[in-house]
């Protein structure tokens, strides 16, 4: 009988809730869930790759010519900032792991601001799509194509500004939820029994840096021999 | 006891040697895009893509030590997105070829 309130007790603080067994099927039923939501924005985010890529094979002179107009060396210096920030927030799960809770707290903290540095210089990049004229609209003006060729140009902008908009975005929300969690770590919620959010939010980070994985060199890179 | 939630920690080194080897395909895709290798700057391009994301999700994204399910759920949602973009590229990449009568 006391064994028995005592495990309830330490049920409790697992906050395992009554439809689930044990804490691991708890725990597995939760990874599933976050992984169909993931596979929900990968149909999202393929929708616009397969929306680039067939413009691309559509118009690919004048795609090779705008995309080798974007910087290649913040594009490739960003890609390296997200995965710095992928680095440590797979170290902030493992302290989560091992209830190393300072660490957990430092961690979360060092990718929060790997992702603030990801979206200045992003921020400094679409900036200067707008000082360039570059930004699809009414001043829309792409130098070295003719006339005829602007409009494609302006679609290759939409694009590029809708998807790095895009993910973008998630990367503000992603922020909002890594303070969520630098909150809670703050006051010791998040150990080796009890670490879902720290996991599951690690996965949608992770998930935003694939997407920029593909992104970076589907922009920037491919044709960059042509465009030159 | 139910604090047997069977997960794997992986070691710290193993992280940093996955991040090692990201920055490093991250170097190699910029290097390559500004050699021209034809068609092929593509597929060196996407195939190095490919990789990154691998290493990304067998090791930080855990599928690794997933539970089957989870692992087949990632499988069967990569499949819906292939199906996307086979199909339609399908499409419109052979609409040339063959001529339409009367037109």
């Amino acid at each position: 009988m006391a064994s028995e309130t005592q495990a309830h007790a330490h049920q409790e603080s697992l906050a395992l809730r009554e439809q689930f067994d044990t804490a691991a099927q708890q725990k597995d039923a939760s990874t599933l869930g976050m992984w169909i939501f993931l596979i929900t924005e990968i149909m999202f985010f393929g929708g616009m790759f397969l929306a680039y890529t067939v413009y691309r094979h559509l118009y690919s002179h004048v795609f090779a010519v705008a995309s080798s107009s974007l910087n290649v060396y913040i594009g490739a210096a960003n890609t390296v900032v997200l995965l710095c920030s992928s680095l440590t927030m797979v170290l902030a799960v493992r302290a989560a792991q091992l209830s190393q809770k300072k660490a957990i707290v430092l961690f979360l903290v060092l990718t929060l601001l790997l992702g603030g540095v990801f979206l200045g210089v992003k921020a400094y990049e679409w900036n200067e799509k707008f000082v360039e004229h570059h930004v699809p609209g009414a001043s829309f003006h792409f130098e070295d194509l003719p006339a005829s060729d602007q409009g494609h140009a302006q679609l290759f902008f939409s694009l590029y500004f809708a998807m790095t908009g895009l993910h973008a975005l998630h990367m503000v929300i992603g922020a909002g939820l890594l303070c969520y969690l630098v909150f809670e770590a703050r006051k010791g919620r998040y150990s080796a029994e009890y670490n879902t959010p720290v996991d599951l939010i690690g996965l949608y980070w992770h998930f935003v840096d694939i997407i920029w994985i593909f992104l970076f060199p589907l922009l920037y890179l491919i044709d960059r021999h042509l465009g030159r | 006891m139910s604090n047997d939630v069977h997960q794997h920690i992986d070691s710290a080194m193993t992280y940093v040697l996955v991040f090692v080897v990201l920055i490093c395909l991250t170097i190699a895709t910029t290097a390559v895009a500004f050699v021209d290798l034809g068609p092929f700057s593509v597929v060196a391009a996407l195939v190095i893509a490919c990789c990154k994301m691998l290493l990304v999700a067998l090791f930080f994204m855990h599928v690794r030590h997933s539970t089957r399910l989870t692992r087949l759920v990632v499988l069967g949602g990569l499949l819906w997105l292939g199906i996307l973009l086979l199909l339609t590229l399908g499409d419109v990449m052979s609409r040339g070829w063959v001529g339409v009568p009367g037109r």
